[in-house]
């Protein structure tokens, strides 16, 4: 069995930039625990020697001939931007203030 | 009167090009039809009447001026809403996409276009297709038609409802551990999982970009051929598109010919959970593929039981990171933290994804995150993905010795609404014995084999192929098809209760 901490949870709700409430945070923990735990049975298998497959086709780089084509224009790349302005995509700030 | 709902596709088409009926005729047959009946079903998130007709007309025209058509042309089809439309609502199913327009089509949307299919409009679906019950839509459950207390299975439940409901007599599913293929079973409609690159994932919002096929859910094995042929192909939009013509499933679906074929049944696949009606079903339609000619042969795929384990790592690992464009920049969702005056765009990236996202696609995010994070990586993403190439050899062995794989599609009929709804390990097990084809990236297709004794409610047939054999489970599935057709006196849904009696409810 698994011991996936509601700590853990929290830890990596914040890396996956999920801001989770405390009855979320309860209720989610319980079932990832649960659903670690029945994951964590591929280990049951011995597949020391065998090579990870990421992929069912076997990909070589693909490439296209690099060609000028229609494209979207400025105005509709950002029709569904939350936020727009003078032709970019307005944030948030993105560094801390102090 | 002709109630073109009742038709298949290719009857329609047949229609058409005889010029009984036009398409406008017949979309708007489809569309009184929605307007009858989606209120109980809620297959259908938006429906573009004006754009069906306007389509359908074109197509009308084109006909009419001698132009060369497609087969399916003036044939209308509903899309799953995970497939970019331009110029109408695409959300996956999600909050974090509502009245989001797309400024471009998926490449299997411009091939239905070109191909003069109108466009009903968009269906339910379980969020970002995370779901086996459609009951994770941001917009409220669909309902399965047989029994309205039940769901349409899942992810692409909108979907498969429309065409058991006759609200369209062709849908686009998509397939990531058997989207397509578990609801096709549980409402006793057929569905295709194609090889994987074998169509488009262009304009998909993708889910498990290693694991996601888009393919045909339809009433006839024909049908389905005949789809498949529209939106298979290469195309240079998407890096893993094979690169060879469509494989000939039309052909193998008119043949319906298994004599000489070597059919395997895999041992203990249908073991614990599976249903003892949908089991008898099973064995009786083996027995109507060895009754036409077809011999079966026992195989071992020994690593299929860790497939839903594995299946459980690798997609909610590509899906965590496929999920981080979402991120309240560029489209969709914008939410910013309570009681922050400056929230820094980290600050908004999670309060967004809080308020957009539902619980599964939390808790999916989170446990790929946490299975690809630094000491975990090794344990879980790297031992699921050598998992995956045992399961793969587990499937090239079996090809070694049989031409086709057989299985019932899913363990049971279709549960009830609320069911399985908060126990996540519960409605992954739904996925059994869908998964494998996936991970390996081999063709699969489900067709209706019967009413399971117990609740008389539809059960599915699945039918596997070797990568790019795609035209053998139409062989197979046709020739099963007409003999439970035989055996039925017509297609199981006419066996389905009227709709627009309990619509009224």
């Amino acid at each position: 069995m698994s011991d996936l901490s509601r700590d853990e949870v929290a830890h990596v709700a914040m890396l996956a930039r999920i801001q989770l409430t405390d009855a979320e945070l309860d209720r989610l923990a319980g079932q990832l625990d649960q659903i670690v735990g029945f994951v964590a049975t591929v280990g049951e298998i011995g597949a020391d020697d065998v090579p990870p497959m990421s992929h069912p086709l076997p990909l070589e780089n693909v490439t296209r001939p690099d060609e000028v084509r229609p494209s979207l224009t400025p105005e509709q790349a950002l029709a569904a931007a939350p936020h727009a302005q003078a032709e970019r995509f307005a944030v948030p700030r993105i560094l801390d203030e102090d | 009167m002709t109630d073109y709902t009742r038709l298949t596709a290719a009857e329609i088409a047949d229609a058409l090009a005889s010029g009984t009926t036009t398409s406008v005729e017949v979309t708007q047959a489809h569309l009184d039809r929605i307007a009858e009946v989606d209120g109980a079903i809620h297959a259908f998130l938006q429906v573009d009447a004006e754009g069906a007709l306007a389509a359908a007309k074109a197509v009308d025209e084109a006909r009419a001026a001698g132009e060369k058509l497609g087969p399916l042309a003036g044939v209308p089809i509903a899309v799953k809403d995970i497939v970019a439309t331009k110029g109408l609502e695409t959300t996956a199913g999600s909050k974090m996409l509502q009245g989001w327009i797309p400024p471009y089509d998926a490449t299997i949307v411009t091939k239905l276009r070109a191909a003069g299919m109108p466009i009903l409009g968009k269906t339910n679906m379980d969020e970002f297709a995370m779901g086996s019950s459609t009951e994770h839509s941001a917009y409220g459950p669909t309902h399965n038609p047989w029994d309205l207390d039940r769901t349409p299975g899942g992810s692409g439940g909108g979907s498969s409802a429309a065409v058991a409901a006759f609200e369209a007599p062709l849908a686009i599913g998509t397939d990531t551990g058997g989207s397509i293929r578990q609801p096709a079973s549980v409402t006793g409609t057929v569905g295709t999982k194609p090889t994987y690159g074998g169509v488009s994932r262009y304009g998909l919002i993708a889910l498990a970009s290693s694991l996601d096929q888009a393919g045909p859910c339809t009433r006839s094995v024909l049908d389905a051929a005949l789809l498949h042929e529209v939106i298979g192909g290469h195309d240079v939009m998407d890096s893993t598109s094979i690169d060879a013509p469509v494989p000939p499933v039309v052909e193998a679906a008119r043949q319906a010919d298994v004599s000489g074929m070597k059919i395997g049944v895999i041992k203990g696949i249908s073991g614990e959970g599976f249903q003892p009606g949908v089991k008898q079903l099973f064995e009786e339609s083996v027995q109507l593929l060895v009754d036409r000619g077809a011999e079966v042969v026992e195989v071992e795929c020994p690593s299929f039981e860790k497939g839903l384990a594995a299946y459980y790592l690798i997609m909610p690992s590509e899906a965590s990171s496929n999920l981080a464009r979402f991120d309240a920049m560029r489209y969709g969702l914008r939410v910013g933290p309570e009681g922050v005056d400056s929230p820094s765009a980290e600050q908004v990236m999670a309060a967004t994804r809080e308020a957009g996202f539902g619980d599964e696609v939390k808790r999916r995010v989170i446990l790929g995150t946490y299975a690809l994070s630094s000491g975990y990586y090794d344990a879980y993403y790297g031992q699921a993905q050598k998992v995956r190439t045992l399961i793969a050899r587990d499937f090239a062995a079996a090809y070694e010795k049989v031409d086709v794989l057989v299985t019932p599609t899913a363990p049971t009929t279709a549960f009830k609404l609320g069911e399985k709804l908060d126990d996540p390990m519960a409605m992954y097990l739904n996925d059994v014995a869908t998964i494998p084809a996936n991970l390996a990236g081999v063709p699969g297709i489900s067709i209706p084999n019967g009413l399971a004794s117990e609740d008389g409610l539809p059960s599915g047939f699945q039918i596997l192929a070797p990568a790019t054999k795609d035209e053998r489970l139409y062989r197979a599935a046709a020739a099963l098809e007409a003999a439970l057709h035989e055996k039925w006196g017509g297609p199981i849904l006419a066996q389905a209760p009227a709709l627009t009696a309990k619509a009224g409810n």
